[in-house]
């Protein structure tokens, strides 16, 4: 065995790190005080490092055999059924990895100047520990089981953090809500691991795999098992129509929305599909649905992001946005495209999340963006961190954003679906608005209010983390320079070739890609901060779209009178009509008959415990008589 | 002393009833806790024993002690212990110290009180062990008395109305039952041979008509069914385990509801498995709608504790879902879970009682923010709250998922209705932890302790085996499934079932190499 190889024995110190953080913050976090963050922060760094090493030797074996499964031990096993927990690193697992520990730690390091002075500390700690064990698990799982496990632990740690501040009531309506909404689609996951397991008899990736290539399944199964998953995916990562938790979920601490809403949870679903991808492709209509799905979302998302007031909603409507352009990737069978950019997302999203934070920590946590303005001055760091985030985003060139989008355009267009590709540019476009007018209505102007005026910049604790992000979001494009770059090269023994054909020249769509966002960065500019448009008078104006977008085209309140009531209706109608009183009332009719019928049923009226303790042990005594007497 | 282990085991709980008996008056209510508790925790070290002594790979009875007790009528003293009753013994002695220790606070008549709770014990172990059908049914009556007492002596304000409906209820049942014992006992005396032992009977009801057997399954089905209880012969559930002190509510969702999910794996199936097989799909939507209608009753809840007793129907759903699938995972997955809902629910019940011992209310309503007044406690409501919704890595998951996957290789539709509950089962948990620990706190409980060094003595063990069992499933599993395995060729001995296929070897990948 090689020494790189026995490296390989230690993959499973890269949860299990995290893990042991979590629990000692939770039974300790009090006594630990300050250090609970530090702690949990330097497990991370420790997984980061880990993880680098592991995937720097991962990359050292030949292209076509960098897979390493460890196995740990056997889970379940019934019947012919095992499950074991068995980790696995391969080209996607490894990207994965490293993007949870090592924006994950920047995170917990930031998170430690941010929840400063909160009581509760360690308890925060443990759970953003738990958070990224569960994720860890989610990407490593070499079975759909494991996946699982790691799919719902991460949902349960989304679900603490965003009621973390449980004494805030939207803090905690929001959890509950981002809970359940997921677990439909978790619902049907399930179902799908259940057709997988009845269908292959086996849940690990390994052996599905074989079993698919070798045409071990029929076309329409293929088809049922993906959507069933694919509902999983619609649910965690907040597409279009179970997107409706993660606006609320804003309700928790920032660095929770930074890591779990932005970089790592909700891209499980891209994960999962990517993971998957020999079923969907199989299917084919699996595919055809998740590019309709990211499309929708992407589009969808981009116009309600556009009518928030509140900066981390613009973020998080942005957020499904961008996991739509994901999955619209995935579904163009680009997974190295869909992958390139969810590593350039989870950085310019973070840094653009934990900037907001920043600036909510220099204005006594205000977040309407209508009481901004002029903020790149006393936060500079913060400012010119966050304009670097947004950039990339709004796709200017070379940032990560850029190449990522475009990429995924490119393939639109040059594998002949135009309107797929008219579609995606228009929501591109909508993207480089919406950032620009939250930029231009926070950073640039005039202040419009006290905390404005008087916002200071965030201790290094926190600066510095944005400022590693941002070099991070400037150089991710390099990871990526064209479709057929290191990543997607890297990528291409799981994820397969780049697909190609011909379309316009990649120059040409180069150039409508920047004019577009430019355009759209000096429209936002000129009615947001150049002061020659009174905005707030257009706004008026516009009052009704407007209301309609701030409230997500009140897709919320058609599901609270289409579903949540009349469901409400139904279990009430159940718990309090058909169960008390009529099956309640049915057996107590036919006790009150009994009751009348039998003249000792006074006796047994009367509670007292010795007549019915004397009755049993009559009934017994009679009972062995009468079969003495037979037998 | 070894070989009588079963005998020892059940009737231990004995010499603690008699120390009490005979003390009398004169021990003080802390002694006699004392006695109860001690007695109790020998008793669990004992059954112990019967694990260590257990051989996995065996599937009939073992360590079986049989002595003729009454000759003339052939009714025999005999006990025997397999994979499935195993965990139910274990089950119970694991948590009657607990469910002692939970009554500590208890100040009304004590002596009394421990003596139901032992011979509760007894009866309960006995109705797990007997294989002789009139020794079981006399447990099985017995074990209706003590609980009648707790409930009647020591619960809430309706406790007569929830004592009476629950012994009137599982009575009704019972008669079915000791009808269809008798019908057999007189065919088996008709074959030449009168007895009640299982083993024999099996064999005469082997021999009996198809339309006979039917008739008798019924018999035991109706007896049993209200004790799981399956929709819809619920209803005295909810009551009982409202009206029930703490203990009493632990040990009725724990271990008394699993004796009539394990009446029908124990007799129904063994006795009749033609019959069993008969009514699958009968029984199987009836537990489908008991899955479904008990969380939408649950969800509608603002009593804690009747919340909590209508997952109960919700998940014991589960439980005879998975046992009438017929496949291995489905009936493993079924006794997993039985013993997975005792520890889950076990634990629900208990926290929920030591937040009424502070705040006298179990209505969610007037609960809140008790997570910023006492952490730890609502930390371990979360925890259990989190293995009833059967969130992976805890233990009611792998059952739950056990029982999906095997029954939806015989039914897609059984098995995805079943998994709608996990949605329903977020819903309503989820909900209640949000109203007992978030929002304001009423100002009437701010400044209440958290867990007490007994209080953590008791919740302690049973969320470790929560979160040990999630883990490591495979500690129960593999003693489970030689049993469960013979249970299901029993019903279709010509294709035992699997959910799981066998693909061909050629598919088998390569080590070490990418797909």
């Amino acid at each position: 065995m090689t020494p790189a190889a026995s490296a390989f024995h230690y993959l499973w110190l890269i949860p299990a790190l995290p893990l042991a953080g979590a629990a000692v913050n939770l039974f300790f976090g009090k006594r630990l005080g300050k250090l609970s963050g530090v702690l949990a922060s330097a497990t991370l760094g420790a997984a980061f490092l880990l993880s680098a090493l592991l995937v720097k030797d991962l990359m050292a074996l030949p292209g076509d055999g960098r897979l390493v499964v460890r196995h740990l031990f056997d889970w379940i096993s019934v019947g012919n059924l095992t499950v074991a927990a068995d980790l696995r690193l391969d080209q996607v697992s490894a990207i994965m990895i490293l993007v949870v520990t090592g924006v994950g730690a920047l995170i917990h390091v930031y998170a430690i100047g941010y929840m400063h002075g909160d009581p509760r500390t360690g308890r925060f700690f443990a759970y953003l520990n738990l958070f990224v064990f569960f994720m860890l698990m989610l990407v490593l799982g070499e079975n759909l089981l494991l996946l699982y496990l790691g799919w719902e632990g991460v949902g349960l740690c989304s679900y603490l953090l965003i009621g973390f501040w449980f004494d805030r009531p939207e803090a905690s309506v929001a959890a509950k809500k981002a809970f359940i909404t997921t677990r439909i689609g978790d619902t049907f996951m399930l179902v799908g691991l259940a057709l997988i397991v009845a269908k292959f008899g086996t849940l690990d990736f390994t052996a599905i795999f074989h079993a698919t290539a070798a045409g071990g399944i029929a076309k329409g199964t293929a088809t049922a098992i993906a959507l069933l998953l694919f509902a999983g995916a619609i649910g965690k990562s907040a597409q279009v129509p179970l997107h409706v938790w993660l606006p609320d979920a804003m309700a928790g601490p920032t660095p929770v929305s930074a890591l779990i809403h932005a970089a790592t949870m909700v891209t499980a679903g891209v994960y999962l599909v990517v993971r998957m991808h020999p079923i969907f492709e199989l299917s084919g209509v699996a595919l055809t649905v998740v590019l309709v799905v990211g499309l929708v979302t992407a589009i969808f998302a981009g116009t309600c992001a556009f009518g928030q007031d509140d900066i981390k909603r613009v973020l998080a409507y942005s957020t499904i946005s961008q996991l739509g352009f994901m999955f619209m990737a995935v579904g163009m069978r680009a997974y190295a495209a869909a992958m390139f950019m969810l590593v350039a997302h989870a950085f310019y999203k973070a840094l653009m999340f934990l900037g907001a934070g920043s600036v909510m920590h220099g204005t006594h946590d205000a977040t309407d963006m209508r009481t901004f303005g002029g903020l790149l001055k006393p936060m500079p760091i913060t400012g010119v961190t966050f304009l670097i985030g947004a950039a990339a985003q709004a796709g200017v060139p070379p940032l990560a954003g850029f190449f990522a989008k475009d990429a995924i355009l490119e393939i639109a267009n040059h594998t002949g679906r135009e309107l797929v590709y008219v579609l995606g540019t228009f929501a591109a476009l909508l993207s480089a608005a919406y950032i620009g007018r939250l930029v231009f209505l926070t950073f640039f102007g005039e202040p419009r209010s006290q905390e404005a005026a008087h916002a200071h910049e965030s201790p290094p604790v926190m600066w510095i983390p944005l400022a590693v992000l941002a070099a991070g979001a400037l150089v991710a494009g390099w990871l990526n320079l064209t479709p057929e770059g290191r990543l997607a090269g890297f990528l291409e023994p799981v994820a397969g070739a780049v697909p190609g054909g011909s379309g316009l020249a990649v120059p040409v769509m180069d150039a409508i890609a920047i004019a577009i966002t430019l355009s759209a960065l000096i429209a936002a500019w000129y009615t947001f901060a150049s002061g020659r448009v009174d905005w707030l008078a257009v706004r008026e104006r516009f009052q009704p779209l407007q209301r309609v977008l701030q409230n997500g085209w009140y897709v919320d309140r058609a599901y609270q009178t289409v579903l949540v009531e009349p469901a409400r209706a139904f279990a009430h109608i159940t718990a309090f009509v058909v169960d008390t009183k009529i099956i309640d009332g049915l057996v107590n009719a036919i006790g009150a008959g009994v009751k009348r019928l039998a003249s000792v049923g006074r006796r047994v009226q009367t509670g007292y415990v010795r007549t019915y303790a004397l009755a049993i042990g009559l009934g017994v005594v009679a009972l062995m008589f009468w079969v003495g007497v037979r037998g | 002393m070894t070989a009588h282990i079963l005998t020892l085991t059940t009737f231990l709980p004995l010499a603690g009833v008699i120390v009490l008996l005979a003390g009398g008056r004169r021990l003080g209510d802390q002694t006699t806790k004392a006695i109860a508790l001690l007695t109790t925790v020998a008793t669990f070290v004992i059954s112990l024993v019967i694990l260590g002594r257990f051989d996995s790979a065996a599937t009939g009875f073992q360590m079986i002690e049989r002595y003729s007790w009454v000759k003339s009528i052939g009714l025999s003293y005999l006990l025997g212990v397999d994979g499935v009753s195993l965990w139910m013994v274990l089950l119970t002695t694991f948590l009657m110290p607990l469910a002692v220790l939970a009554s500590w606070h208890i100040e009304k008549d004590v002596r009394r009180y421990m003596l139901a709770m032992l011979i509760l014990e007894i009866s309960v172990v006995g109705s797990f062990l007997a294989l002789d059908l009139l020794l079981f049914f006399v447990f099985f009556e017995a074990l209706l008395v003590p609980m009648y007492l707790l409930i009647g002596g020591w619960g809430g304000e309706r406790r007569v109305y929830a004592a009476v409906k629950f012994f009137l209820y599982t009575m009704a049942g019972s008669a079915f039952l000791l009808l269809a014992i008798l019908f057999l006992y007189s065919k088996s005396g008709a074959a030449g041979h009168a007895t009640f032992d299982l083993r024999s009977l099996m064999s005469v009801a082997g021999g009996l008509p198809a339309g006979t057997t039917r008739w008798l399954f019924l018999g035991f089905f109706i007896a049993f069914a209200v004790k799981v209880p399956l929709f819809p012969l619920h209803t005295w559930l909810a009551d009982a385990h409202t009206e029930a002190p703490t203990a009493g509510s632990v040990l009725l969702a724990a271990v008394l509801l699993k004796v009539g999910a394990y009446g029908l794996i124990r007799f129904n199936l063994a006795l009749f498995p033609e019959a069993a097989k008969y009514f699958a799909s009968f029984v199987s939507v009836l537990a489908v709608i008991g899955i479904i209608y008990g969380a939408v009753c649950a969800i509608m809840q603002t009593d804690i504790k009747r919340l909590v007793a209508y997952s109960s129907v919700s998940h014991l759903g589960f439980v005879v879902l998975g046992i009438f699938a017929f496949t291995h995972q489905g009936m493993t997955g079924g006794v997993l879970q039985m013993v997975n809902h005792g520890l889950a629910t076990g634990a629900l019940f208990l926290v929920v009682g030591m937040v009424y011992d502070r705040t006298h209310t179990r209505q969610l309503g007037e609960l809140g923010g008790l997570a910023g007044v006492t952490p730890w406690l609502a930390g371990a409501f979360l925890f259990a709250v989190l293995a009833s919704v059967g969130l992976p890595g805890l233990n009611s998951f792998v059952g739950e998922f056990l029982v999906i996957v095997g029954t939806f290789s015989v039914s897609h539709w059984f098995g995805s209705l079943a998994a709608v509950a996990v949605v329903l089962s977020a819903i309503y948990l989820l909900w209640s932890y949000q109203r007992l620990a978030y929002g304001p706190v009423h100002e009437e409980h701010r400044g209440l302790p958290d867990l007490s060094v007994r209080e953590v003595a008791i919740l302690a063990p049973i969320l470790g085996l929560i979160l040990v069992f999630g883990v490591a499933p495979r500690l129960l599993t593999d003693k489970i499934q030689p049993t469960a395995n013979a249970v299901v060729a029993r019903v279709d001995p010509a294709h035992p079932r699997d959910a799981a296929p066998i693909l061909a070897p050629a598919a088998a990948p390569a080590p070490g190499t990418a797909p």
